[in-house]
């Protein structure tokens, strides 16, 4: 996500007709009534905090998708496809393909029959509640300045792309998305997050389709950012990651390979709650193994709206974008790529469907966190360590409550980040490292059996103190970038990448040598929760199409065909 | 997923938003066939078939999930 978005100089893109502001009024009277309606389904504490656990596959899979897909993201991966080609591809292809596919297959059995209701509560069933307690604690703050500053941001694009009062973008989808979330609960942000996947895609598929008939088809647009950006080499996915300095992003193969590939998108994709939730309101273990291979062969397709529009930029926008540092009075920069092109093409009425896709978008994001916060406060820190019995509805109330209160800590968050922008960046890096070393855990707790409950513990405490030690010294001290990210060339997206590959390597080997040293769990306490002692359900019976591991294979296939395309 | 609950399924509801904008879309296509917006590519009006696409798609969605009395 690029918050550099924030900075953005006061300047609005687009002007809004009649029809477009009817359209962005109905989105939001119809996601009100969702709200309301859902509210008699949302009375236990299954239903609201995991939607009664009766979504189908396809509806966990595309809010599974839609939760990732937030329109800081399609403005911010725009904007740096029109930085880096189509290097930024690789975010939604190896950073996140492998991932998901591993999620669906290997990961879900067990977050599935072990009943958690949680990333922090699987830790709690398989560690103990020292780890699930710095892990919920982690999330729950993160989320929800996440939440904040994402909030901040979209009020801020709200303002540069129409021109809208930022207080009252952030007041009216703040109270919107609450009232909706603290009705209907994980249903109607499942409910949002269908219905924005729907926008984004009927709101962004038509510039790459006019775009590619302006520039003539792929040929005719490779061949003008040619004559655009001579000697630049835009188009090309792997050719130039042989050398940190061939590429305008200043990464290494190793980088997209190992960091990106191999820890970030893992720690994302398979542990980070925000998006695992979704697919634990599953109605039965194939739906949930279903859901993530059902929303990567989508996600393989998400480049079509996000990385072509950028691409397409480069060929046929006639003035330059720059960097938000270098912006000037009547300049662009690289992240108003989507907004231009959306100018570009669509008039009254396509406008407005626009528009509102990206509104949808930061509000499923909002609601996907507050949801998320709601659920890992209420069952991770304030049951097992603040009220440990009380009926269901006492914690139904409770996840209402805290909701609400987790907007209003967003709107502090969000004001607080009009004050100081340059936080945004930090809560930023933090999250997604918070997020590698628990991949780690998780992984070995769900794999190896003799991982103790103290070895969970000290490898997530280590592996997160390494991540925010090594982000705060080559902030300190540059020299040290090519230390740790092996290059002194080495830019922010490539020093993310080793930084989470140092985190994660701490945690494993941390939790390894602590958990050698202590005493294991006895395996009847790890049923249901590790590989080798949990029975998984055989689909021997199940016909070839029904099959999860096939599916997971086609979409394996394809992946590697799109890599050969744009190699 | 209403098995349990009989929630509307909310593929009707992703019918009903399409139609809705596909309908809102046709309409500003057509109003503006003989005097297009200043946007690239305008005379290929896009706004019709696009907006004729949500139109049968969310039509779709609709008849085929529409809520049922449950017997």
């Amino acid at each position: 996500m690029n918050f550099a978005l924030a900075t953005l100089v006061p300047q609005r893109l687009v002007r809004l007709s009649s029809v477009d502001l009817a359209i962005i009024a109905i989105y939001f009277i119809a996601v009100l009534c969702i709200g309301f309606y859902l509210k008699r389904f949302a009375q236990s504490g299954e239903d609201f905090f995991l939607a009664g656990r009766e979504m189908t596959a396809w509806v966990a899979g595309l809010s599974f998708l839609s939760a990732n897909l937030g329109s800081l993201e399609l403005l911010g991966w725009a904007g740096s496809s029109y930085q880096y080609g189509i290097l930024a591809a690789h975010w939604y292809w190896i950073g996140a393909i492998p991932a998901m596919l591993f999620l669906g297959i290997v990961m879900m059995p067990f977050y599935y029959i072990s009943k958690t209701h949680s990333v922090p509560g699987y830790l709690q069933l398989r560690y103990g509640k020292a780890a699930s307690g710095l892990s919920a604690v982690s999330f729950g703050f993160m989320t929800i300045l996440m939440s904040g500053v994402n909030m901040f941001a979209m009020a801020k694009v709200m303002q540069v792309v129409l021109g809208w009062n930022i207080h009252f973008s952030i007041w009216v989808s703040s109270l919107t998305v609450g009232i909706y979330v603290a009705s209907g609960g994980l249903f109607s942000a499942i409910f949002n997050e269908v219905l924005q996947f729907f926008l984004i895609w009927f709101g962004a598929l038509l510039i790459p389709i006019l775009g590619l008939i302006e520039a003539g088809g792929w040929n005719g647009l490779v061949a003008r950012i040619q004559h655009n950006f001579p000697g630049q080499n835009f188009t090309h996915a792997w050719s130039t990651l042989g050398h940190f300095e061939d590429n305008p992003m200043g990464m290494h193969w190793t980088g997209i390979v190992f960091g990106l590939g191999a820890v970030i998108s893992m720690g994302y994709w398979t542990t980070d709650f925000l998006v695992v939730q979704r697919v634990l309101a599953a109605k039965d273990l194939r739906s949930a193994k279903m859901a993530p291979i059902i929303g990567s062969f989508f996600k393989m397709a998400v480049p079509l709206i996000v990385i072509l529009p950028g691409l397409i930029g480069l060929a046929v926008l006639p003035e330059k974008l720059v960097p938000e540092s270098a912006l000037q009075p009547g300049q662009h920069s690289y992240n108003d790529v989507l907004p231009l092109m959306l100018a570009r093409y669509c008039g009254p009425g396509l406008m407005g469907l626009g528009v509102t896709a990206l509104v949808a978008g930061f509000m499923a994001g909002m609601a996907g966190n507050v949801s998320a916060f709601a659920t890992v406060w209420t069952y991770d820190i304030y049951r097992p360590f603040i009220r440990k019995t009380a009926p269901d509805r006492h914690y139904v109330s409770m996840g209402r409550w805290c909701t609400i209160i987790g907007l209003f800590i967003s709107i502090g968050t969000a004001y607080l980040a009009m004050g100081f922008a340059s936080i945004m960046d930090y809560v930023q890096a933090l999250f997604s490292f918070f997020i590698a070393p628990l991949f780690g855990t998780v992984l070995l707790g769900m794999l190896w059996k003799r991982a103790t409950p103290l070895g969970g513990f000290l490898g997530l405490l280590a592996g997160t103190l390494t991540a925010i030690g090594i982000f705060a010294s080559m902030k300190i001290d540059h020299n040290l970038v090519a230390v740790f990210a092996l290059s002194p060339m080495a830019k922010g997206l490539t020093q993310d990448m080793y930084q989470a590959l140092w985190s994660c390597s701490v945690c494993v080997l941390v939790t390894v040598f602590v958990s050698l040293a202590t005493t294991p769990k006895p395996l009847a306490e790890l049923t249901g929760l590790v590989y080798g002692v949990t029975p998984i359900p055989k689909e021997e019976n199940v016909p070839l199409l029904q099959k999860p591991i096939f599916w997971a294979g086609v979409a394996l296939v394809l992946f590697v065909i799109l890599q050969i395309v744009f190699w | 997923m209403s098995d349990k609950h009989h929630i509307i399924p909310v593929w009707f509801f992703v019918g009903l938003l399409l139609l809705t904008y596909g309908a809102l879309i046709v309409a500003s296509g057509i109003a503006e066939w003989q005097n297009p917006p200043p946007t690239v590519l305008a005379n290929l009006h896009a706004p019709v078939w696009w907006g004729s696409l949500m139109v049968v798609l969310g039509g779709g969605y609709i008849i085929a999930f529409r809520p049922r009395r449950s017997s």
